[in-house]
């Protein structure tokens, strides 16, 4: 059997709230990464706050969240997040939601790597129908990658966001279990 | 069309009004046993619920209402007997884009198809674009709902998302389609209407 956690580049881990806080704290400041990966304000957080809010996010209480963080393989680097949500536990479909708050590690296809791995998870494990995702239009890099990925565009929601005095739209991305799988079989990803 | 003297919570033949714990919850439980009408209304599974439960819920949104300050929620009533008819909503703003989505449904199906949704819909928009001043407005609607997708064309909403098989029902999945309309879109269709009836 493979180890469903490990990619070729990273692997997906559940770890201790001090060590990725340490990263969270850090990771705030950068307000590109923030607008690359969030639609919601750029805000700054104590550490006592973004250590309560780790603990919700990584806990196993909420059955609707899968949550974990990337490390990569080489170096053993925690270098990101990516995260499950089931908007209803029975229904065929969920979330996917990525960050490299690692500027270093960006274009580089840890991302790509670590959305493999959690599609793999999802279609394999949680038996899911499909996965949609959500970007803004101006993350040109994270399109390629979901593409890469095996994500199909779905459409765009128009204007709906500001960025620095722009309006900017939100795409939407899918892939459904059957493309995974022919993909998959076929050894593309 | 509209100006500041022409009242937000007041149509032709239907209100808007805030919840009413005693009167509502009989009501709204009679829906809830029908899944038919939850099917339309809502995309979660469906599941009868107690006027009990529903007077719960109520609490829980007007929670939610007070604390995100994000959420509106108005009954619709018909004007005639002031009967409550059906719910018109407008959730999960974002005040620092301007964008908020919306979903509205009348209960009994005795009251579809007399223009009841049509013309909540034209108070809901008019609440968003010239009272919350949003520039966009969203809705989520499953291909399965053709009631609603044609009132969201009739009103100039354009289809923009195209959620392939997001949703399983008696067996087979649906798309989910999200339709979207500017501000300046509804102003100019306003001015058209304007035109047409001076």
């Amino acid at each position: 059997m493979n180890d469903l956690f490990r990619g070729e580049l990273v692997r997906l881990t559940n770890e201790n709230i001090d060590v990725l806080s340490e990263s969270e704290i850090r990771w705030q400041r950068d307000t590109e990464f923030h607008r690359l990966a969030d639609g919601d304000p750029a805000e700054l957080h104590s550490e006592k706050k973004i250590k309560e809010w780790l603990e919700k996010r990584m806990s196993d209480d909420n059955p609707n969240r899968f949550n974990f963080s990337i490390r990569t393989l080489a170096d053993d680097r925690l270098i990101g997040f990516i995260g499950l949500y089931l908007p209803f536990l029975h229904g065929c479909d969920a979330w996917v939601g990525i960050g490299i708050g690692e500027r270093h590690y960006w274009g580089k296809g840890y991302g790509t790597d670590a959305m493999r791995v959690i599609l793999r998870y999802a279609f394999t494990e949680l038996n899911l129908h499909r996965v949609s995702l959500a970007l803004h239009e101006y993350n040109t890099r994270a399109f390629r990658s979901y593409e890469k990925a095996g994500f199909r565009s779905e459409g765009r929601v128009k204007q709906d966001q500001i960025r620095e005095g722009k309006r900017t739209d939100t795409l939407f991305m899918g892939i459904l279990r059957s493309e995974w799988k022919d993909a998959f079989v076929e050894g593309a990803l | 069309m509209f100006d500041i003297h022409t009242q937000l919570f007041e149509g032709q033949d239907i209100s808007f009004g805030p919840i009413d714990y005693e009167k509502d919850a009989e009501i709204e439980s009679n829906w809830t046993h029908d899944a038919e009408f939850m099917r339309l209304m809502e995309l979660k599974p469906v599941r009868p619920m107690s006027p009990a439960l529903v007077r719960k819920q109520y609490e829980k949104i007007e929670k939610e209402i007070e604390e995100s300050h994000s959420l509106y929620y108005f009954t619709i009533h018909a004007k005639a007997d002031d009967r409550l008819i059906g719910k018109a909503v407008l959730e999960w703003i974002e005040w620092t884009n301007g964008n908020g989505w919306i979903r509205l449904g009348i209960g009994s199906a005795d009251d579809r198809r007399k223009g009841y949704g049509s013309q909540a819909l034209q108070m809901l928009l008019r609440f968003a674009f010239a009272e919350l001043n949003l520039f966009r407005v969203t809705a989520m609607v499953p291909a399965y709902n053709e009631a609603m997708i044609s009132l969201l064309k009739k009103f100039s909403f354009v289809e923009e998302v195209r959620r392939r098989e997001a949703i399983e029902r008696d067996g087979r999945f649906w798309d989910l389609l999200t339709f979207g309309l500017l501000r300046s879109e509804w102003e100019s269709q306003n001015a058209s209407a304007r035109e047409e009836k001076p």
